[in-house]
């Protein structure tokens, strides 16, 4: 195999690779919201239930949980699972990286003083207004460098996704070193992530810097 | 002054917090155009009245009107409000400045005058923004409508969270310590405002321990004490009073 055909399949692993990256920061961003606010919830059992998913999302290997998600269907109601595979590995990484962001939201939210929403409720501002107008613009202030590590996490675990033998970059790339007995695959992967992550720590510092207006 | 209308009228109030009881039976009024001071040492219990004036906080017991409105009273031991439409239109009556002025840190000056008229009051821009500038000019400061909270000094903030306050048009405003966070020689610069706020017949209730101020600018004084109102009149009346927790409380200022 020459080079330019094995840059040309790792290339195909790439954009599935991405498509893993931003399919799951779309879902577990905002997923990560209702988990927040569950876990805040002033009623016990909704908070209890909440706080217990997330530590069980965070204390299982995201491996293992991919592995669940995919097989689950098929060990608990023998649904085939064919086309599965891809949404499995969204699913999974979604709802994983949820509950990380749940936590972050949560501290992040924590941090407000309690006097910006008394202020805000003074002034007649209702609760919906009160979260959207002043409370979210300076958590996510708060919580952006937290996120950006997560994401940084992110772009580096879509790798996992080859525990379901999902044609992404990784992989694509294990095959060919095999089968090649060469390490270049290797070697361009990793060059691939490392400059993804450049990027995205780029745009994530423009970000914060944008945002540090005040 | 029993002629003129009563802005706030307060009955009865109970509160505890646990065991302990916060406010024993306070009641007050509030007239048209008044200055009502509330002195006392610090546990007294004037914040938690004022934070029940304002309904940042329950209570235990009593009733709260405004403009005769009521907004909540006890019948057989429970609470009963009024409705939610009915509480808002109540709450539009006052305004709140707070010890630690809670300024919005990530909205310029002028935002954090003018979003609360637009977005909440549904009242037209131009207007709020005008009347906004004005209110910084009043404020002295005009020149800092584009700086975020965090690039003025404490009496600067300050400043602005009394306009912000006013920018709403309340019937009362509440002042609790507005000056304590403020270091001394910052001090001087937001009683003058609210002095002038008393010139203009603003109705206003303030927690202080600046008693040279309440004393000046006061038509009344409260002292708080333990819970209870322990003297109220004139601020002749009250610091010449023969009250024992009265004169041990000045006369323990007047030693720091
Ligand atoms: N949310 C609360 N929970 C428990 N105790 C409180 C709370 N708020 C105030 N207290 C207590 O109530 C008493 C009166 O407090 P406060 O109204 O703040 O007094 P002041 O403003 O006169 O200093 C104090 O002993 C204080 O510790
Ligand atoms: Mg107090």
């Amino acid at each position: 195999m020459n080079f330019v055909t094995m840059l040309e399949q790792i290339s195909s692993g790439m954009l599935k690779t991405i498509l893993i990256f931003f399919l799951t920061l779309l879902f577990s961003l905002p997923l990560g919201w209702i988990i927040a606010f569950g876990r805040m919830s002033k009623n016990k059992i909704l908070s209890g239930i909440t706080g217990f998913f997330i530590s069980v999302l965070r204390g299982t290997p995201l491996m293992l949980q991919l592995v669940v998600v995919f097989y689950g269907p098929y060990f608990l109601f023998k649904w085939s699972i064919t086309n599965w595979r891809f949404p499995a590995i969204i699913v999974g990484f979604s709802i994983n990286y949820a509950a990380y962001f749940a936590e972050i939201y949560r501290s992040g939210i924590s941090a407000i003083p309690v006097g910006q929403y008394e202020a805000a409720h003074i002034l007649g501002y209702t609760k919906i207004q009160t979260f959207f107008k002043i409370i979210l613009p300076q958590v996510v202030r708060i919580i952006l460098p937290a996120v950006t590590n997560e994401v940084i996490t992110l772009v580096k675990d879509t790798s996992l996704a080859f525990t379901l033998s999902y044609m992404e970059m990784f992989t694509i790339t294990k095959q060919i070193a095999s089968a090649q007995t060469t390490f270049m695959p290797f070697a361009i992967a990793g060059l691939f992530y490392y400059i993804f992550n450049l990027l995205i720590s780029f745009i994530m510092r423009r970000l914060e810097k944008r945002l540090n207006y005040y | 002054m029993s002629e003129k209308n009563i802005y706030l009228e307060m009955n009865n109030i109970k509160k505890s917090f646990g065991d302990l009881q916060v406010l024993k039976d306070i009641s007050l009024k509030v007239h048209e155009g008044e200055v009502l001071s509330i002195i006392g040492p610090s546990g007294s219990g004037k914040s938690t009245l004022l934070r029940i004036a304002t309904m940042l906080e329950t209570m235990d017991s009593g009733s709260i009107k405004y403009m005769d409105e009521e907004a909540c009273t006890s019948k057989n031991g429970e609470m009963h409000y009024a409705k939610p439409h009915e509480l808002r239109e109540i709450k539009k009556n006052f305004g709140l400045v707070f010890q630690s002025f809670n300024l919005f840190p990530h909205r310029t000056v002028i935002h954090n005058l003018t979003d609360a008229p637009i977005h909440v009051q549904k009242r037209n821009k131009d207007e709020v923004l005008s009347e906004a500038k004005a209110l910084l000019l009043k404020m002295g400061l005009s020149d800092k409508e584009d700086y975020y909270p965090s690039q003025l000094s404490g009496g600067q903030q300050q400043r602005v969270a009394i306009a912000r306050a006013l920018a709403l048009k309340p019937k009362v405003l509440f002042f609790d310590e507005p000056t304590s966070a403020l270091d001394p020689e910052l001090t001087g610069e937001v009683l003058k405002v609210i002095k002038a706020l008393a010139e203009e017949k603003m109705t206003m209730v303030i927690v202080t321990h600046e008693m040279s101020f309440a004393k000046n600018i006061s038509d009344r004084i409260i002292f708080m004490d333990k819970g209870v109102i322990a003297v109220e009149g004139t601020p002749d009346d009250v610091f010449n009073s023969n009250n024992s927790r009265m004169n041990e409380f000045l006369g323990k200022l007047s030693h720091e």
